[in-house]
This record gives structure tokens, sequence and C-alpha cells, in this order.
């Protein structure tokens, strides 16, 4: 594949070379937290562009994540839904079953040459911790996972899997006990830790540089895809989709078709329970601009500023704000965010699971009813790319629960 | 300008008298939105000179558990800025020389609007704003607004601080300059006042303005010891603790600074060579 492991610059709007996607993105933290967000900015630049660290970079995404991951043209899904063609970039199929490893492995790498011994991560569903230990295990650094209670109690398998891999998983019970606590607990970590310890963040949220960083290590399942497509169909997809939690998943695959104006480009977002219940995660279609997390992006919060509490299906996407990159597609057209509730991502995951015998995750099954729903409106030869994002087995116990067994 | 901005001529009487300033901080609403008022002025009688005023976040990432647990206990009562503000506007009534600074993080200002927050802040009567997430390079839309109705926005220094970013933020400073006394979070026991000594002199030899010193500081020893390097202590964390546990949080307000306010005096005596 492409030697070229890092994204490739694009216009300055959207590239974060600023630290800003147009208003979005920036520097929203505590004045402690600026000298090692500055360090770890100089350290990226400079490593990023030199041979060898790319070359380690590589040789773990080829030998350690297993990449390039596959494109699947799901033919009996297609099929049986109507419409476009459905094709899906195998991100499951990564090492530790999700993207999430892609980006790890990159900040481990950053980490170990700028001599950091300790490494720190928040995680929601536990994908993000395990890719995170899993990185450290292999290069012998500390680890410790910031959780939030009620995601230990909802998670218990990669808790028990973090453990396995020799972290430290700590329970986090301020606020509402999930995702965003977990990523709070982590900056006051990292504010009471900065001089031996790497945040390593899980999405492209956060303060700069982490929304560029994370993207860019991303970036390689959007050039892996649109090389596969042209290589084995001679053309680009008509619309590329994914889903949106952080939102790195979908920067990941979007970023290599920014420039092809003729690829639709849609990001699914959490409807939860559905837009009006007011119990969704879907920070993007019903959010506002706000501050939280380092970063100005959209937000769900109530009119006083306070953070609300989301509700997905999928933990990994219960999240209520979201990548400034994201806000700024939104804002500029390039990209589209649309709702995907948790009864018709189930949906979904049963169908894919039954015409193709994929298990997906709950996060990426949301991209895949986006996907069948927009196929149905386009004709049998248009093509539409999908990201998915992880595999399913994580979520077995929460969809036997949904149908009323315990496994 | 100096004459009518409360936080500048505060500085200026203190200075003149030879004292350091005690900066008591509560959680707006914490431990009982009844009392808030009652509370600002026990500060006030015990010997406080400013008065930070926390606006409740649900998100307080610089806070250890102590100030996070009170601002969740105000955000269960109901408290929101408008709120706050309205507490800083009864105060006023009674009070028109403590100057009060509001301590809390961006969004809700944001969401409240940065100009309308503005006219808001001066009407209601309040002299400074600190945003903790909100970074000198973050700062020139809400410095702008507040600016120009005469609040000033206070900036934090940290440890982490250096090189040219120092003269950068000394030479942004109004009011006064907040320094940190630790990379960590409010309420942490990592207090090293020796160790903190000669930071605070190269700090003071850049600054214009007066310099408060936060994190950390719990007991009169602690004040007293920070205040021979500064200009101001801010006493957080023990404070709010203190309140959280009190059958009558205003009498325990009091209580708890009175002592601290004697370790500050003591010092200023024994330094302008009056007797104890
Ligand atoms: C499989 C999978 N997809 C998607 C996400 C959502 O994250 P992001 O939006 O950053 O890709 C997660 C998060 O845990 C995940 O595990």
């Amino acid at each position: 594949m492409s030697t070229q492991v890092l994204a490739p610059e694009r216009a300055e709007s959207t590239s974060g070379e600023s630290g800003r996607f147009g208003p979005y993105g920036g520097r929203y933290v505590a004045e402690t937290l600026i000298a090692p967000l500055e360090e770890l900015w100089e350290a990226y630049l400079r490593f990023r562009d030199d041979p060898s660290f790319r070359a380690e970079l590589e040789r773990d995404l080829a030998d350690y994540v297993g990449r390039p991951s596959p494109l699947y043209h799901a033919e009996r899904l297609s099929r049986e839904n109507g419409g476009a063609q459905i094709l899906l970039k195998r991100e499951d199929l990564n090492h530790t079953g999700a993207h999430k490893i892609n980006n790890t492995v990159g900040q481990a790498l950053l980490a170990k040459r700028m001599g950091k011994r300790r490494i720190i991560a928040e995680t929601g569903a536990g994908q993000h911790g395990v890719a995170t230990a899993t990185v450290a295990a292999r290069l012998g650094l500390r680890c410790v996972v910031y959780m939030g209670a009620l995601d230990v109690e909802r998670q218990k398998p990669n808790v028990y899997r973090m453990r396995l891999l020799g972290a430290e998983v700590v329970p986090v019970e301020s606020g509402s006990k999930t995702l965003k606590d977990a990523l709070n607990e982590a900056l006051r970590d990292w504010v009471s830790n900065v001089s031996d310890t790497f945040y390593l963040i899980g999405t492209v949220a956060g303060p700069h540089p982490y929304p560029t960083i994370v993207r860019d290590f991303n970036a390689v399942i959007g050039r892996e895809a649109r090389a596969q497509m042209l290589a084995r169909f001679q053309r680009l997809p008509d619309a590329v989709v994914a889903c949106v939690g952080g939102g790195s998943n979908a920067i990941g695959i979007f970023h290599a078709f920014l420039a092809d104006e003729g690829v639709a480009l849609y990001g699914a977002e959490a409807a939860g329970e559905g837009l009006s219940t007011g119990r969704h995660a879907a920070s993007l279609v019903a959010g506002r601009p706000g501050v939280l997390h380092g970063a100005m992006s959209y937000l769900l919060c109530d009119e006083d500023g306070q953070v609300k509490e989301t509700h997905s299906i999928s933990a990994g996407l219960d999240y209520p704000g979201v990548g400034p990159e994201h806000a700024w597609l939104k804002d500029s057209g390039r990209a589209q965010y649309l709702g995907v509730s948790d009864e018709e991502a189930l949906e979904a995951f049963h169908r894919l699971a039954r015409t193709e015998g994929i298990l997906a995750a709950l996060e990426s099954s949301h991209a895949v009813a986006l996907a069948l729903r927009l196929a149905r409106e386009l004709p049998r030869d248009a093509m539409i790319l999908v990201n998915l994002s992880g595999r399913g087995d994580k979520d077995v116990n929460t969809i036997a629960r949904l149908e009323g067994l315990v496994l | 300008m100096k004459g009518d901005q409360r936080i500048d001529r505060r500085f200026a009487e203190l200075a003149a008298a030879g004292r350091k300033a005690l900066i008591p901080f509560v959680t707006a609403g914490d431990p009982d939105p009844e009392q808030v008022v009652p509370l600002l002025h026990a500060l006030v009688g015990a010997g406080a000179d400013l008065i930070e005023l926390g606006v409740p976040f649900s998100d307080p990432m610089a806070d250890g558990p102590v100030i996070q647990r009170s601002s969740e206990r105000a955000l269960a009562r109901g408290v929101n800025l408008a709120q706050v503000l309205e507490w800083v506007r009864v105060f006023r009534e009674g009070d028109q020389e403590t100057p009060i600074v509001l301590m809390g993080y961006l969004n809700p200002v944001e969401c409240f609007g940065a100009a309308r927050f503005a006219r808001a802040c001066a009407s209601a009567g309040v002299d400074g704003v600190l945003l903790v997430d909100c970074p000198l390079e973050e700062s020139a839309p809400y410095r702008s607004a507040l600016d120009a109705v005469g609040v000033h926005q206070i900036l934090l220094a940290a440890p982490t601080t250096r090189g040219a970013r120092r003269e950068a933020l000394a030479r942004a400073a109004r009011g006064f300059l907040y320094y940190v006394a630790f990379a960590g979070v409010t309420g942490a026991d990592r207090l090293d006042p020796v160790a903190l000594a000669e930071e605070l002199a190269d700090w003071r030899r850049l600054l214009a303005v007066p310099l408060a010193v936060g994190f950390g500081i719990k007991t009169a020893g602690d004040a007293a010891a920070v205040a021979a390097h500064a200009d101001a202590v801010v006493v957080g964390s023990a404070l709010v603790e203190t309140l959280s546990r009190a059958d009558e949080p205003v009498a325990a307000a009091a209580a708890f600074l009175r002592p601290l306010r004697a370790a500050l005096d003591a010092r200023s005596d024994a330094a302008a060579g009056l007797p104890a």
C-alpha cells in the first residue's frame, strides 16, 4: 500500500496545523496544560517527518495491526436492501477489533520517542482502553485507564481484558460516571503528572493538537479505501458513510476524500431513543457550539451551558461532544450528519449478521443503517463505502439482554 | 480607571497598609442557596479582602474532588449563572467595597453570550472574571467584552509556564495574576511554600500587577508561608470542605477564616516591626 503513512496536507481551514478548523478547535485548557500540549505538538511535527518514525509506524500497522484492512463488497446485503452497492472497509478485522488501534499504535510510538514512561487514557465502551492497554503492554509502558463507574459495570469483559493486558482501570465516580467524566479525570491526572505522563486520547476531540494527531493516525483508513476503490472498481464511491462518536473513524475515512467533490460524506450520529425524546447523543444534529474538554465544537448542553447526559445503545457513541473538524465539515457543508436511532442500528446489526455473516459493533451498525437508508434512494450501480469501524463481539451481551436473554 | 476598579483600589489600599490579601473561594449555592449573601458578608467580616465566587459547572476538569462535589451539589439545587449574578447584585447592596471575582469554566459564559455576560457582570457589581479553561490565546473575545465594561479578566500562570509565555502573561495580566502553586488540581496536598519562593520572586519581577497564589493552601500556616512571597493567597477546597460539613455554614465560614487573617496580619505586622 501507500508509503505515505500520515495524512497529506490539505487547505488550511481543515488541516488543523493552526489548531483551528474554521472557528472550532483551539486549546481551552488550564494554563498548566499549555506547555505539555506545545511539547506534544513539537514532538509530533518532528517525528511526523522522520523517516525512521514513519518506517516503524508502517511496520507496526502491517505486522501488528494487520493492515491494509480489506475492502469487502457486501453483495447479498446490497441485493436484499435494493439500490446502491454497499462496500465495507473492514476495520473490524484489525488487531483488538476496531479502528482504535491505528491511533494507539501511532501515539504510543510518539510517547516512546518522547521518553514518557506512563500512558493514561479515557475509555467509554472500553475499546480505546483495550487498544491503549495493548500497545502499552507491547512497549513496556505503564498504563492507567479512566472509565466511568457506570461503564465499568456495563462493560465488564473489556475491563477484565484491560487488566489482563496489565493496565490499571480506575472507575470514575464523578458527574454522570460515563465517558465525559472519564475524560475529565484523565485530564486531571495529566495536569498532576505532566512531566512523565503521556495522555493518549482516543478520538479526534480534546485540545489542539489531539484532533489533528488522532486524525492523521486514522487517515490511513481512507487512504487505503480510496486506493482499493480505484484498483478494484476504477472509480471512487458516490458516498462515504461512518458513525460519529468523537469522530475518529469518520474523519479517518473521510479525509482522503475531502478534495473529491463528487464523493458525498455522511456521518451517522446516535439518535438513541429518538431526537425528540432528548435521550440521544447527536451533538452535530441537535447540539450547539460550545466548549468542552479543551475544544470549541458542537456540544449537547442545556441553556445554562451545563453538559447533558447522553444516551445511546452503543457506549462508543455515548458522548456529548464531537471533534472540532466535524463541526467545521458540517458548517461548511462538506459533510452531512444524520441521526440513527438505537432501533435502526439494531436492525442493521441483525441484517448484516444474517446476510453477510459479519457481527458489527453497535457503533458501526449506525453507519450500516444510514448506508442502507441512503442506498435505497440510489440506483443499483451507485456505490456507498461504509467504515465498518469495529466488530460486535463486545456487544453480544448487550444485544442478548435487549432480547431478554442472559448469557 | 484605578480609582473606580474595586480590585485595583483594594490592592492599592493593601499595599499602602503593608498587608497581604486574603481571598476565600466558595462555590455559589453550596452548601445552601438560601444563605449565599449572608455567607459572603460573613467572609468579609472575618477578614476577606476579595472573594472568589465559583460558578458551578458540570465538568470541572481542573478541580479536585472537594470542589467537584460542591459544584455537583450546587447544580442539583438549580444554581445557574443568572442566579449567581443576582446574588452578587444583592451582596453589592450591602457592600460596595469588597471585590468579587467570578471563577468558573467557559461554557456557561459562552452559552450566556460573552457581551451579554460582561454587561451583566458590570451591572451586578462583579469586578473580575477568571475562566479556568480560557488561557491567554483563547481569551481575546471575552477579554474585549469585559474590558469594555471595566471588569478584569484574571489570568492564571502555572509552574509549567516558561520562557516568552511568562512575559506575555505578565503583560496581559489585569487586576492580579493568579499563580497556580503546583501542577495539579484544586485541593491536592502538594503545596511546598519553600520551593515556591524563587518562582514567585521571578514572577513579581515581571509583573506590574499583584500576584495571588492558590491551590493547596489550607491552613493559617500555609497562608502565612505563601504570603511571604506573594501579595495575596487564595483558600478554596479547605473552606468548601469545612462548609460542607458545618451545621451552620455562615458561622463556620467566619470561624475558618479568622485564624488565616490573623496569621497574615501577624506576618505583615512583624515585617513592619510592630509587636505581634
Ligand atoms: C467500533 C467503534 N466505532 C466507533 C466508535 C466511536 O468513536 P469515533 O467516533 O471516535 O470513531 C467507537 C468508540 O468506542 C468504537 O469502539
